[in-house]
This record gives C-alpha cells, structure tokens and sequence, in this order.
C-alpha cells in the first residue's frame, strides 16, 4: 500500500480555548470570541486576522441544542472574515478534530497557507434529558431503538471488557481518580476538584445542614457510594461519565515554511489518521474501536513513530472505560493490560505516559464540538512547556497526541504533533 | 414470499410477524442483520432472506438507570432500570435487543454468556404498535 504522506506539511503557532463550564447567559459566538482572543494573544511575533485563508470550524448539534444550525458564517461575521470560505465539519464529538484535519489537508494541498481551525458547543440550555437524547442521536438507529443511551453503549462495552479480562468495577475508579488528580491544575477546568475535595464539600454540607456525615475510609470508598455516585448505565456511574459542557477552542494552523514568522517555536504535525467503524452490536470485537486503531496506523505511518514514542496523550475519556480501550488500541498497552496500567499510576501526570494531563473530559468538560481542538491545545501547550502546574515533567519532552471519538465509536481520529 | 427489499422497513415488518429476518448474500454467504442491501463482504448485491433461530447468548449488557425520554414514557427511571445487551446469535452474528426476564435491579448478578431465548415485546404508542425484539433467559 501506498504510504501516505502529506505534500506540505503544517504547523501549530498559537491556540486558545475558554473556561468551560455551564453558561447559560451567553452563547457560542461570545465562546469562540473569548478562544480566539486568547489565541491571537499567544501567537509569539503577532499576526493580522485578515491572513487567515480559511476557517474550519466543528460543531457537532447546535442545531438541536439551540435551535440553529448552518454556523459558519456566523463565525465568519464574528471575526470578520467574509468573503473568505468557512466550513462546519460534523463528526460528533469528534467534530473539531475533523475541522483540524481539514485545515490541515488545506494546506497540505497547497490552497492555503494560514487556517483557522476550531470548535464549539453550548449544551446548557437543554435538560440533561434533553442532552441525553441529542447525544444518543450520534448513535447508531439500532442502539437507539432497543433503548440504548450513550452511557449505556460503553456500559455494555465494559462489561464484555470485564468479561474478557477479568476486570471489576473498581478497576475503573482508577482512572477517574487519576483525572480528578489533574483536574485542579487545569484553571480551564468545568470540575477542578480532585475526588478529596468532593468528598470534603459533601461532608461540610452535611455539616451545615445537620446532616449525618458520612464516614469514606477512601476515594474508592466514596466512589462504591450510590448516595454520591448513582448508577447511570451499568456498570458506568456518574463518576465515570463526563459533564454536559459549553465552550469553545481554536488554534492556528499555518504551513509548515512559513511556521517561522510567525513563532520560533512552533509545534508541527507528525502524524494524523481517521478511521470509521459499524454499529456497536456489528463490531467483530466488543472491546475494541477499530476506527481508533485505523486512526492510529494511518498517524503512525505518517509520521514514521510508533506508540512507543509517544510521551504523554490525550484520550477520549467520555467515559472511564472508553479511556481503557483506546490506550490500548492507541498501542499504549497491550489488550487487557490497560487497567492494571492504570492501577499501577502509569498514567499519572509523574508516569511513564501522563494519560489526559488536562484532566480528560470528565474533569475538564466536555462541550462536543469543541473537544477535538480543546485536546490539541493541551498538546500544543504541553510541547512548547506551557502547561503550567500540570506540565509533563520531562527536560526532553517532543512528542504528544490526541485520540478523539465520535458517537459510540463511528468516527475517531488519532494526532500526533512534534516539537522539532 | 414476494421480494422486499433489504432494509429496516422489511425488517420491522418481519418483527411485526415475529420473524426475526435477515439478509444472506447469495455470493459469498455473509449473513447480516438487520438485513443490508449491498455485502460489506464481497460487495456484491444479490441477497435472499433468511429468517434466524433467536437463540444465543449475552455477549454485553447495560441497565439503565437514567432514561432517555422516550423510555421514560414506557415507565423506566432511577426506581425502575432496564436491560439491554448485545446478544450473539446462534448464526453467528450479534444483534442489540432489550433483555428481559432478568433483574434489572442487580446488574452485577447479570452474567455476560447467558443463554437467551427471543421473545416479541410488544410497543404501544397511541393506536400504533410495533414489535420489539427482546431476548430472555
């Protein structure tokens, strides 16, 4: 087969991502003003907004979570880039990484030379409920007429995992833990609590209410409780699954020669694949996403490197058992492995692979559209040593990916960015 | 038996006469279902109907506790959760299906290989109904 290969390359030169949380009183042109705001401000020698050829922006179902679609050109009118092309790319909450790829396929093809790509979301003005069913639209038809939810569908996947390789429940606290640790030191952060801060705020507001205080021996302790963490979808409890989110993010994707003037440091693309799957039920293996293991042979192959060479990585942890199965698809560990990994503290922010330094979507937010970029960010950030008190500590620290999904598995990429 | 085409709309109609029907390709023999117009095997489009057994076993499962709404209007929430699964068929493809006859309630008695039987749920809405394939013990 044909190695593929870009005919010019790309680079990162600034990035910019909002606050996320639950913002009911503004909206996503306000989101993606604060995000590029921030990123014009990073961009280290300045630029002039009128450069930009193009724009990409995903957003996966304003359309139903606001009652407006077509938002391109209102991000255009935004930034005043009209006349100048915008596209929206659509890919669930893989929305904007699509939006990456295409920015990056923009210039690779020789079109353009500086892309603006980015994403957004505002969920808050829909019931969870509401939410619930928007998101279970990005399933397949047939999940959704048996009765399948979103959190339902990874339910069922972690307990053919647990099936398979012997894993518990509370196998999976590990990785919620883990993201909480880091989610204080992420100021972007929806939950910048760590699982001993909930368990503090609970006791102090049954303190102030006269309540009985509970006793926990431990955080797994508090996460075996179904007072404060309820069943969802088992075996996924509220702590595994990630918050309903708005916010926005962008970064500034410019071609590779031209890199240079614009920053002396700037991160380029290595390696960047996308893959596909069908339905859940008609998948070959039920622990497994093969779109995420196509992504990552088509980024591997791209960029020459091997999962070994990857130092730290964002990964789609929409929910704790989705975090599990994409390492080990991403190569990171082997088929079964990634939970004794975690229990292991390999993924913390001091192991051998940081896993979501950002805190991953469960403690950082999840604002679909946005994701995908937002992950980009944390990368572009970490690489050029800016990620403040969640900074991966390492004197050589050169390569670092995002693996995003979208839906219940149909669409997934892998990215791979370089500090040369 | 005159000849549908191969898609959901056949499908559910054959639920309906609780069949449980798919496709087989008359080239290379990959069954599907639901059924599927084209062979995502050899790519061929000649398919014939075949009607399988509904016996299998529970390869995954869930019990939702938070409902969608549309499952809330049949009487699911926090107090009263539902199962669906992943269920292997004999044939050897898997469908997803609603699981009945277990407890709903204590997932973790719930076992991933149980031998489950089909059974027709019937749906009402309004004055319409549709049957639903659901899987028991």
């Amino acid at each position: 087969m044909r190695k593929r290969k870009l005919s010019r390359g790309a680079a990162v030169v600034g990035g910019g991502l909002t606050k996320l949380g639950l913002f009911k009183d503004r909206n996503c042109k306000d989101f993606f003003a604060e995000a590029f705001v921030e990123m014009a401000d990073s961009i280290d020698k300045g630029f002039n907004p009128r450069d930009i050829d193009a724009i990409y922006v995903g957003n996966y179902s304003n359309d139903f979570f606001v009652n407006q679609s077509h938002w391109g050109p209102i991000i255009a009118d935004l930034l005043g880039h009209v006349p100048k092309p915008v596209t929206r790319t659509e890919g669930a909450c893989a929305s904007s990484a699509l939006a990456f790829r295409e920015g990056v396929l923009a210039i690779a093809s020789g079109l353009y030379d500086i892309v603006l790509v980015g994403g957004f979301e505002q969920m808050s003005r829909r019931t969870t409920e509401e939410v619930a069913e928007g998101l279970a639209m990005a399933s397949s038809p047939y999940e959704v007429a048996a009765g399948f939810t979103f959190p339902g569908v990874f339910g069922t996947m972690a307990t053919a995992y647990f099936a398979k390789y012997g894993a518990d429940r509370e196998a999976l606290f590990n990785v919620t833990i883990k993201s909480h640790n880091n989610a204080p030191l992420n100021p972007k952060a929806q939950f910048p609590m760590t699982i001993r801060d909930f368990m503090n705020a609970r006791i102090e507001k049954c303190r102030k209410k006269g309540e009985p205080v509970p006793e926990w021996r431990d955080e797994k302790d508090f996460l075996r409780d179904p007072i404060v963490n309820p069943p969802v979808a088992w075996p996924m409890h509220l702590f595994d699954c990630c918050p309903i989110s708005d916010g926005a993010s962008c970064l500034l994707l410019v071609a590779e020669d031209i890199a240079k003037n614009f920053t002396d440091d700037p991160i380029y693309l290595a390696g960047m694949g996308q893959g596909s799957s069908y339905s859940f039920h008609a998948k070959k293996n039920l622990t497994s996403y093969e779109a995420t293991r196509y992504a990552a042979k088509e980024a591997f192959e791209m960029s020459g490197l091997t999962s070994k060479d990857i130092q730290f990585s964002e990964v789609h942890d929409c929910f704790s058992i989705a975090e599990i199965v994409h390492m080990e698809d991403l190569g990171f560990f082997k088929p079964g492995e990634g939970y004794k990994a975690v229990a292991g503290g390999l993924t913390r922010l001091d192991g051998s692979i940081p896993i979501n330094t950002s805190g991953g979507l469960k403690t950082k937010g999840h604002p679909v559209g946005a994701t995908g970029v937002a992950q980009l960010c944390e990368v572009w950030l970490q690489l050029r040593g800016q990620a403040g008190k969640r900074q991966v500590q390492n004197s050589n620290l050169r390569v670092g990916a995002a693996h995003n999904l979208g839906g219940t598995g149909g669409t997934c990429t892998f990215t791979i960015l370089e500090r040369r | 038996m005159a000849e549908k085409p191969f898609n959901d709309t056949a499908y559910e109609q054959f639920l309906n006469k609780e069949k449980i029907m798919g496709s087989k390709c008359k080239k290379c023999g990959a069954l599907a279902l639901p059924p599927r117009p084209i062979c995502v095997s050899c790519f061929s489009s000649e398919m014939e109907w075949v009607q399988f057994k509904g016996i299998g076993k529970l390869a995954a499962f869930t019990s939702i506790t938070v409902a969608p709404p549309y499952m809330a209007k049949e009487g699911f929430n926090r107090n009263n959760p539902y199962v669906v699964g992943v269920v292997e068929l004999e044939e050897g493809v898997k469908t997803v299906a609603r699981i009945i006859g277990v407890d709903a309630r204590q997932p973790e008695y719930i076992k991933v290989g149980t031998p489950l039987k089909a059974e027709f749920h019937e749906k009402r809405e309004g004055t319409e109904t549709q049957m639903l394939l659901a899987f028991k013990p």
